[in-house]
């Protein structure tokens, strides 16, 4: 059930830390700052995951429960909105600096 | 707790009853004088008879007009033929064709009418009509009632013909017959206006009466389908009780008793109304006076004791007249016609379940509820003993009495009166019946609860009784506040039973039983703002695939559902014409199909509110083929056991082997059923069972990191073509590996292959496992440190240490496995991560511990009984399980063993009879515009002969806007089991601490809640509505269970193996693990006693546990569920220990014991009754210790006794304080 999915929720973590470490390097420290909580957040959702050999959060026994399932819905939708931000924040900020540069 | 009434007693009643019936029979027809007059008899009945039935036949459509006929009561003649109309005309109203056969029957049988008549009073009527038809009894019978009508009410009781004869004359007044159920109601309403609760006592005996009167009826119909059908002889002889074997047969028998009680009921309450009408004042007064005032008091002690001793009157009775009556019966057209359609409805399993509950539907829970208690349980006792209580006892002996055994009934009768009786009914009985013997009112007035009597649920009111008194008094019982700490004895002495919703009558009667569905809440608040503010769990707890005796099993091309939700149709649709239909989930508006247009069971056209299927809220579909994703699988099973040197060195292959040869034939399936075993040590070992070997092979694969199947297509055998060779291997199982000195278990690679050879099939996995699994995939750790057992602070390790076995159960699940999970270990073997296999796959799990073949006989003997009952209980394969609720309602959270699908389907690999599960519910949108919710279970599955069915339950229960209405319906024990399973999951996905919080604060909130809706101050005191008054005592009884409690040393494995019981155990199983039932048993006494297949069953009453409560004179039962402790005090009487445990005194006894013998002394037998009944309602037959005081065991014992303060924990008034010092906060 949750097979197409599991997988890719460590590859979402991966490229956004991969980002973050990006950012650091850049010493971009407001952007930082703000990928800073979401990191964390997805350090400690990986850290409480439930056990499971393979990689990935969720499992197909629990997933159907109404309270996890509205829980992930809400975390997807929010995390959409947080990148689709970042991405214009970022656009902005790259056309910022060559137009200023 | 409802539940007992169903499975096993009932059956063992119907087949006790079943010769009591022929041997009362025989006895009743020969001293009567009916047998030799019967036959002739019959020729002439049946002239008479067919001329009304022909004319019934033709109105059965017309049912209606029929009905209204009838009216004028100058139409003595066209009686029969009125009554009939009324059955036909629907199956509700089948009570007047039962009337109308029974007043033939008493006409043109002398003999037979004496029977009935022998009521007190009755008899004088009786005696005029004998002669006369049946027209010309009922216009006497109807001057009598119309001359003397309030006295006619009271009559009824006493004389059964009185009841037929007034039955007649009703339907000759003409009362609508049709509306017959609407009359109850009104009658209910109207007739007592001063009556707070609306059905009780009155429909308790009214119940009985309807019985009794109905006994003949009922006879009746069995005769003639056992003629007509395929019933067995069995079934004939007692009228109600079916016995457990035909189960589809039963239902017909049993129907026709519904339908007799039915009939009554329509009949009495329109002559109650009638008489209403006639006499207002005089009537009112009587049964104002003596129902409202007297009635909840003195009626329901009344029942209780009456019930007791009258049960076994009454069964024998019933026989007798049926006996009796049955040969002109069969003989007569009329009443074939009636067992037609009683048969194909099928319908009223429930009529017998009503019966049990008509008794117990009195509101006076204490007395009263003891004698429910004790007879609901069995079906058939419950059923007897509710006819016989009040009324009915008389006029039930009466018929049955009159042939053989007159005396001995009476005096049970006058028994009863003495006891509980004496305050107003017998006075009210006695008075009033003799004037009036030949009238029939006394029933009307009880008309009223005759709903009551349908519904199972109804005669288990719990202690608060709420439902039922809602409806007219202001304060309702279970709103009674109680101040806990002031009420010592807060535990009802008799069982609690589920309350019940307060609907009107008509839904009542049809609503769901709460043995198999049960609401938290019963009253359904209309928001969740409203929810949350009383704080109380809102969920639904289920016992889908319970064993049942009687269940409608349907099968039509089309299955008719909603089109837009997919609902089954149910009792709670609304028929918007005659062609049109709105479903009650979500409003859409469907065709009725052609073909539903037609009735099958009354063959007529054109009804389609009275067909199986809105007739029952249990009813069975045989599904079609589209209701399959492939050919119904056979039944297939493999058994995986552990044989490394642990496992040899415990011995249970040979219990495992024994039990096995025994049963070999009783495994359900069908002609391809298969079977195959494996082995496991660090290797596995297949066996080869092809038939055509001499012997049976064994193939040894030792590549545990690529398991393979060495040949795949002979290891799963069929049972009936290789029967010698798995019979071969099973003998010689238990000797093959005695010298292994394997100590490795490579439990997981093994599991690997088992799925492997299942996967094309699916089926049932049993595993056998005796220690942590250490080699291969999914080898476990031991986790536990057995010096943290008793801390009070972090328990961990109560979740999986691998994925392994919940992916295992994943696959198994998909590929429709479920897998069984035997734990026979004495170390700690990682229950937590083990038992996900179960868990996911719709499994269950035994477990136990320190299990050894001689060291630890009684658990020996426990796996002994379990594997009898899991080798031949029902199964059922391939199964899904869909939860539907009416729009606005949501269930987020399910309970149970099984893969969660999709968020309203749950996949259950194999169902099980004792498998419960439980839903919590939240309140999406305001059902402001309803005021009826209704919940549906569907289980679709694949019996083990290869059908496809779905079961489908449905529940009904009423809206609220007011708290204190919901408080009002609180149904504490579902609640408390809701709270455990959501407990569980708490302690596993957080901690211990926090779901032994999270229970306490369940408690604080909702009284808190309460208090500040009472809102009258005292805030010193700790008020709690009666409903809700058992509350604490619970939620401290689940604190201090195994799976939740601290600071007591509890085994890691034990306690994962109570949350495991908890989660899939059904609600009444639950409760007794929960909360244990404590009874005195050296003084056991008849008194209140039931009687279950010719036994006497003493009921002794429920004993707080404290240790207060235990004197050192006296011998106690515990009865915890899966154990039963007997706890002998130290100055126990020497006569109790030399009759009933064999030992000549105290010190003698064995510290060991497990076993009452078999002495004949009359102690030993009712404490042997008692137990062997305790024992029957349960599908795990628990083992029974003996404990003396002084014994280290006694441990064991006194950890139960949860009102008690122990150095870990509160006692029950510490935690009252806690609880209100936390309120006050």
């Amino acid at each position: 059930q949750c097979n197409p999915l599991n997988p890719l929720v460590l590859s979402e973590y991966l490229i956004h830390a991969f980002f973050c470490v990006m950012f650091l390097c850049a010493a971009e420290w407001l952007t930082l700052g703000l990928n800073m909580p979401l990191l964390a957040y997805h350090i400690w959702r990986y850290m409480s995951r439930p056990v499971m050999s393979g990689p990935g959060l969720y499992d197909p026994t629990t997933i159907m429960n109404a309270d996890i399932l509205a829980y992930c819905q809400k975390e997807g939708w929010c995390k959409l909105a947080f990148y689709l931000l970042a991405f214009f924040y970022y656009l902005y900020g790259m056309i910022y600096v060559l137009v200023s540069s | 707790m409802s539940a007992p009434a169903e499975s096993p007693h009932p059956a063992a009643s119907a087949r006790i009853s079943p010769k009591l019936g022929g041997a009362t029979a025989s006895g009743a027809a020969t001293p009567a004088g009916p047998g030799p007059a019967p036959h002739q008899q019959n020729g002439p009945a049946q002239s008479q008879m067919q001329v009304p039935s022909g004319y019934g036949v033709h109105p059965q459509n017309y049912i209606a007009p029929s009905g209204h006929y009838p009216q004028g009561p100058g139409k003595m003649t066209s009686l029969p033929l009125d009554s009939q109309c009324g059955d036909y005309y629907s199956g509700l109203y089948t009570v007047p064709t039962q009337n109308v056969v029974t007043p033939n029957t008493a006409n043109q049988q002398p003999g037979a009418q004496h029977m009935y008549g022998r009521g007190p009073s009755a008899p004088h009527i009786v005696g005029s009509t004998p002669g006369s038809f049946q027209g010309a009894t009922s216009p006497t019978l109807h001057l009598h009632t119309s001359a003397a009508q309030r006295y006619s009410h009271f009559v009824n009781h006493y004389s059964s013909p009185a009841m037929y004869s007034a039955n007649s004359s009703v339907a000759s007044q003409g009362f609508p017959s049709t509306c017959a159920h609407y009359a109850m109601s009104t009658v209910s309403t109207a007739a007592y206006p001063s009556v707070s609760y609306p059905s009780l006592p009155a429909g308790d005996p009214y119940g009985q009466q309807m019985f009794t009167s109905q006994n003949a009826p009922t006879v009746r119909p069995l005769r003639e389908n056992s003629f007509s059908d395929h019933s067995t002889a069995i079934s004939h002889p007692s009228p109600l009780p079916p016995p457990p074997s035909h189960q589809y047969h039963q239902p017909q028998s049993l129907s026709g008793c519904s339908t007799l009680s039915w009939s009554a009921s329509g009949l009495p309450s329109t002559q109650h109304n009638i008489v209403r009408n006639h006499t207002g004042s005089l009537a009112t007064a009587n049964s104002n006076s003596t129902n409202t005032v007297t009635d909840s008091l003195s009626c329901p002690v009344m029942q209780n004791v009456q019930p007791l001793k009258s049960s076994p009157v009454v069964s024998t009775v019933l026989s007798g007249a049926s006996s009796t009556r049955t040969p002109p019966a069969a003989n007569r057209p009329v009443e074939p016609v009636a067992s037609v359609t009683q048969p194909s409805e099928l319908l009223q399993q429930k009529g017998v379940d009503s019966s049990s509950t008509t008794s117990s539907a009195s509101p006076m829970p204490n007395s009263y509820d003891a004698l429910e208690g004790g007879s609901y349980p069995d079906m058939l006792s419950s059923s007897a003993s509710s006819p016989a209580p009040d009324p009915a006892p008389e006029p039930d002996p009466a018929p049955a009495p009159a042939p053989a055994s007159s005396a001995p009934q009476p005096s049970k009768m006058t028994k009863p009166f003495g006891y509980g009786y004496p305050t107003l009914q017998p006075g009210y009985q006695n008075a009033t019946a003799p004037p009036n013997s030949g009238v029939p009112p006394s029933s009307p007035g009880y008309s009223g609860f005759q709903p009551y009597a349908q519904y199972p649920g109804m005669n288990q009111l719990s202690s608060g009784l709420g439902g039922l008194s809602l409806q007219s008094s202001p304060q309702p019982e279970s709103l009674r506040p109680i101040n806990l700490t002031q009420e010592r004895n807060i535990l009802p002495v008799t069982p609690v039973w589920a309350p019940v919703p307060n609907l009107n009558l008509d839904l009542k009667k049809l609503n769901c039983s709460p043995d198999s569905f049960r609401c938290t809440l019963t009253n359904i608040p209309q928001t969740q703002a409203l929810l949350n503010k009383a704080k109380l769990p809102l969920g639904l707890l289920l016992h889908p695939f319970r064993d049942l005796t009687q269940l409608p099993v349907i099968t039509s091309n089309t299955i008719v559902r909603c089109r837009s939700c997919r609902t089954y149709i149910n009792p709670f649709v609304s028929f918007i014409d005659q062609r049109r239909w709105k479903c009650n989930l979500c409003y859409r508006v469907n065709d009725v199909p052609e073909e539903f247009m037609y009735n099958p069971l009354t063959r007529s056209y054109g009804e389609p509110h009275k067909r199986p299927e809105v007739q029952n809220s249990t009813v069975e579909f045989i599904a079609s083929s589209d209701y399959m994703l492939r050919p119904p699988q056979p039944a297939v099973y493999l058994f995986v056991l552990d044989v490394s040197h642990n496992a040899v060195e415990a011995g249970y292959l040979t219990i495992l082997c024994q039990s096995l040869l025994e049963n070999l034939d009783k495994l359900p399936g069908d002609s391809r059923t298969r079977i195959g075993f494996m082995t496991f040590d660090s290797t596995i070992h297949f066996y080869n069972l092809q038939e055509g070997l001499s012997q049976p092979q064994m193939l040894i694969v030792s590549d545990i990191d690529d398991v393979f199947l060495p040949t795949p297509d002979s290891l799963l055998v069929n049972l009936y073509e290789s029967k010698e060779l798995i019979k071969d291997l099973l003998n010689a199982l238990p000797n093959m590996f005695t010298n292994t000195r394997e100590t490795h278990s490579a439990l997981g690679p093994a599991l690997q292959a088992a799925f492997k050879l299942m996967s094309p099939t699916g089926g049932r996995v049993s595993v056998f496992q005796t220690q942590l699994p250490s080699l291969g995939a999914g080898l476990l750790q031991s986790r536990e440190d057995p010096n943290q057992r008793s801390s009070t602070k972090v328990v961990q390790h109560l979740g999986p240490a691998t994925d392994f076995y919940k992916k295992l159960a994943l696959d198994c699940s998909g590929q429709q496995t479920a897998v069984d999970l035997f734990l026979l270990s004495s170390q700690y073997s990682d229950l937590a991560s083990l038992a996900c296999m179960s868990k996911y796959s719709a499994g269950c799990i035994y477990y136990y511990p320190s299990f050894h073949y001689t060291h630890n006989p009684s658990q020996a003997e426990k796996l002994q009984k379990d594997l009898k009952r899991y080798l031949t209980r029902k199964i059922g394969f391939e199964a899904v399980m869909r939860i539907r609720c009416t729009k606005g309602l949501s269930m987020h959270t399910f309970h149970g063993n099984f893969f969660v699908r999709s968020t309203d389907l749950l996949s259950l690999a194999n169902i099980n009879p004792d498998a419960g599960f439980a839903v919590q519910l939240s309140i999406e949108e305001n059902l402001t515009d309803t005021s009826l919710v209704c919940f549906q279970t569907a289980l679709l599955y694949t019996s083990s002969k290869g059908e496809r069915r779905i079961r489908v339950h449905t529940l009904c229960l009423p809206v609220v806007s007011s708290l204190a209405d919901v408080y009002a319906g609180v149904d504490v024990q579902a609640a408390i089991c809701l709270l455990a399973n959501m407990a569980v999951d708490r302690s596993v996905s957080s901690s211990l601490s926090d779901a032994r919080d999270a229970l306490v604060n369940a408690v604080v909130d909702s009284l808190s809640a309460y208090g500040s809706m009472v809102s009258n101050l005292q805030h010193s005191a700790l008020i709690a509505p009666s409903s809700l008054k058992l509350f604490p005592l619970y939620v401290l009884a689940l604190l201090k269970q195994k799976a939740f409690r601290t600071g007591t040393s509890t085994r890691l494995d034990d306690r994962v193996y109570a949350m495991c019981q908890i989660k899939c155990q059904p609600l009444v199983h639950l409760m007794k693990m929960i909360h244990p039932n404590l009874y005195r048993i050296d003084r056991l006494t008849d008194e209140g006693a039931i009687h279950v297949n010719d036994k006497v069953v003493p009921q002794p009453p429920l004993q707080k546990l404290s240790a207060e409560k235990l004197t050192r004179e006296g011998a106690f039962l515990m009865d915890c569920g899966s154990v039963f402790y007997i706890w002998i005090g130290k100055s126990c009487d020497n006569h109790f220990i030399e009759d009933v445990l064999g030992y000549p005194n105290f010190a003698s006894i064995p510290q060991k014991m497990t076993h009452l013998p078999e002495l004949d002394t009359l102690s030993s037998e009712r404490a042997r009754s008692f137990i062997t009944w305790l024992r029957d309602n349960r599908p795990l037959s628990p083992i029974l210790h003996v404990v003396k005081d002084e014994s280290p065991a006694k441990t064991e014992f006194f950890q139960h006794l949860i009102e008690d303060r122990t150095e870990a924990a509160f006692s029950y008034y510490e935690f009252l304080l806690h609880i209100q010092h936390q309120i006050c906060k």
